[in-house]
């Protein structure tokens, strides 16, 4: 599997001081970023460290409480459980957000999303029959309707067998490889080491590192055994 | 909108479940309802037995009546459904089996007793009811019928013992021939006549004594024919002592089949359309729908005008297969379709509202079904409780809550489209119109949470 490069250096989006609070209390304080055209960040962090609403304020799901965000063109936001209608199919599920989000041709979006995500044979399929790769790639197509030049995927491995992660994370490095930023949260750390340009670590809602993998790794000295243990060393270092 | 609108059509489709009770649910109520008011009016079944010799003949007064094919029978099938019965134990059968609410037995000697009445021996005719008072509802309805129907019995008879009674008051006062059984005919002078006899008499006489007693007598004649003119109409008073004015002060008040009808119906519109709006509402948020839709183009106020007209769509659907399926049944006057129509979106639109607030409360499926039943049905039966069955104050608060949800505006305005005597539809499509708003505005508020 080929990694995409870094990307070109053209700025896709930048969010600056994002803040952001439920009942009081800050799921989000002052986080600032940016990411380049074609670049994957890999957000990251324990539990609660505030990645879903970072993810949701960048989508436009939520409004931050103070900040701001810049993306000059489409995002795509691809939530962490499949957002499909299980009783329709593939094809009208795609056709039903393209048309939602007011895609001028729309059958030429579907036709271009079942292509790009090999469903086509499954286009008549109701979703609730799909397996649960099969759903996420629709639950990504949908996310990619409008070629967005930013993507944003939460959690998108979640509930996926290792040969449906794989599948994901070429498709996935592919989009990135032709041009679109990918955004992407997830558990699980090697996803992020072996397929994140940067990471992005929060925790208790602060940005606590903005770098790469091999860069967290030298912050904690570079005597952990692997990326795993010095992620634990970092936050550990951080007070968590 | 549209295309929101669409997919919760094709999910529909798909739903083979919801559709087949959306269709069923309707045409079941109709037939029900069809079916209950096509039997004879709606009027209770009562099993009659009669005990009484058919060839025996009643005679009150010296009259003949015929107190099986006529009185009686008549009287009492005007009021209920007649089950002829051929014996008291095939009464008692059906009263059991609950095939009829009541059984009626005339006994043999109802006819010796009621005879006796006009005698100087009178002896109070009795007739048996048998009842199956199973239920509080049931017994009381009993009560009420069988007290009712006596009651007209009484009356009846009453008349016919006064018309009698002053009938000898008249054969005394004018005179005639009376007529005893087995003995011939008899002439009674009377008063009248009495008087002029009298004075014929009293200018023959020359004794001024005998003509002093004789207008003591004549005196008294006229004096008794006089009153007894007087007791004729106090005798017509005595057999119906207070009549009924009847007068409608507040209240349309259409035909009881038609109110039958608008019951079904915004009972039908109440629970389809409440279920279905806030099960879909609340299924967008169980397939993780809600928050990429209303990142699109269609906001959290479009979302929830979709889910009111899709509400809309449906209450028309169901309510007029109802009606539809009611038609060959009952009469319904589909030259008021425009107000029929008009009713029912507007019912159904209150309904929609409503469900859609109590699917943004919810936010699960199964949680908004079983608060859209705990809401609705005691609402509903809230609706059907008339002033003056509970103390002013319980059915002030009990006007208030009415007010407060669609089930009774919507109620008022299908029953006044259905028939023009009933409430005016105007005014109960204003008060939902203010509650598609008020409840619209609810669930909007709830939406804010939706997507958490």
């Amino acid at each position: 599997m080929a990694l995409s490069q870094a990307g070109d250096g053209a700025r896709a989006i930048e969010a600056r001081s994002l803040s952001k609070s439920f009942d009081g209390r800050a799921a989000l304080r002052d986080v600032s970023f940016t990411a380049g055209r074609g670049e994957l960040l890999a957000v990251i962090g324990p539990n609660g460290a505030g990645k879903t609403t970072l993810l949701s304020l960048l989508a436009g799901v939520r409004a931050p409480d103070s900040g701001e965000i810049t993306v000059p063109g489409e995002v795509g936001w691809v939530p962490q459980q499949a957002a499909l209608y299980r009783r329709l199919t593939v094809a009208e599920n795609l056709r039903l957000f393209a048309r939602l989000e007011g895609l001028k041709d729309v059958e030429a979006a579907v036709a271009r999303m079942l292509e790009q995500t090999g469903l086509g044979e499954r286009r008549n399929d109701q979703v609730g029959t799909l397996s649960g790769g099969n759903q996420q790639r629709v639950n990504i197509a949908i996310g990619l309707l409008s070629r967005p030049a930013v993507l944003l995927l939460d959690e998108p491995s979640s509930g996926l067998d290792p040969r449906q992660r794989e599948r994901l994370w070429e498709f996935v490095l592919g989009l990135a490889g032709a041009g679109t930023t990918v955004i992407y949260t997830t558990h699980h750390l090697y996803e992020a080491e072996r397929y994140g340009n940067r990471l992005l670590v929060l925790a208790d809602g602060e940005r606590v590192f903005d770098g790469s993998a091999d860069e967290l790794h030298a912050a904690v000295g570079g005597g952990e055994r692997d990326f795993e243990a010095a992620f634990v060393a970092f936050l550990r270092e951080w007070g968590h | 909108m549209r295309w929101l609108l669409l997919k919760d059509l094709q999910i529909l489709r798909r739903s083979p479940l919801v559709l087949a009770l959306l269709i069923a649910y309707p045409v079941a109520l109709g037939v029900l309802i069809g079916f209950a008011l096509s039997g004879d009016g709606g009027k209770e079944r009562v099993a009659f037995f009669n005990e009484v010799d058919p060839e025996e003949q009643f005679a009150l007064g010296g009259e003949e009546e015929g107190i099986d094919r006529g009185i009686a029978r008549g009287e009492l099938c005007s009021r209920v459904e007649c089950v002829d019965v051929d014996s008291r134990e095939e009464a008692i059968e059906k009263v059991e089996d609950g095939d009829v609410i009541a059984a009626l037995i005339l006994p043999e000697d109802l006819l010796d007793k009621l005879e006796s009445l006009a005698s100087l021996n009178p002896q109070q005719p009795t007739v048996e009811v048998l009842v199956n008072e199973d239920d509080p509802v049931k017994a009381d309805l009993v009560d009420d019928r069988i007290q009712a129907l006596v009651t007209e019995a009484n009356l009846l008879l009453s008349q016919r013992i006064s018309d009698q009674a002053a009938g000898y008051l008249d054969l005394l006062i004018e005179g005639g021939t009376f007529a005893l059984p087995l003995i011939d005919d008899i002439e009674i002078l009377g008063l009248a006549r009495s008087g002029v006899i009298l004075d014929s008499i009293r200018a023959e006489l020359r004794s001024p004594q005998a003509r002093a007693a004789l207008d003591r007598v004549i005196a008294f004649a006229e004096e008794a024919r006089d009153n007894l003119d007087f007791a004729l109409p106090l005798l017509g008073a005595i057999a119906e002592p207070i009549a009924v004015d009847k007068q409608t002060v507040s209240g349309g008040t259409s035909e009881l089949d038609t109110f039958a009808i608008a019951i079904a119906a915004t009972a039908t519109l109440m629970f389809v359309t409440v279920l279905l709006v806030a099960g879909s509402l609340a299924l967008e948020r169980e397939e993780n729908a809600y928050a990429r839709i209303t990142r699109g183009l269609v906001g959290p106020s479009g979302l929830l005008a979709e889910k009111i007209v899709l509400g809309v769509i449906a209450s028309l659907a169901v309510t007029l297969l109802m009606l539809g399926v009611l038609t060959p049944i009952v009469s319904i006057e589909w030259s008021r379709a425009p107000l029929i129509l008009a009713a029912i979106a507007a019912g159904g639109a209150g309904f929609a509202a409503f469900g859609a607030a109590i699917g943004c409360a919810a936010r699960e499926v199964r949680a908004s079904s079983l608060l859209a039943f705990m809401v609705s049905l005691p609402v509903a039966f809230l609706s059907l409780i008339s002033s003056g069955t509970v103390s002013g104050a319980v059915f002030d608060v009990i006007e208030l809550v009415r007010a407060l949800f669609p089930f009774d505006p919507a109620l008022d305005a299908i029953e006044g489209a259905l028939d023009e005597a009933g409430p005016a539809v105007g005014l109960a499509i204003l008060h939902l119109v203010a509650i598609v708003a008020a409840y619209a505005l609810l669930a909007r508020l709830a939406l804010r949470r939706f997507a958490s």
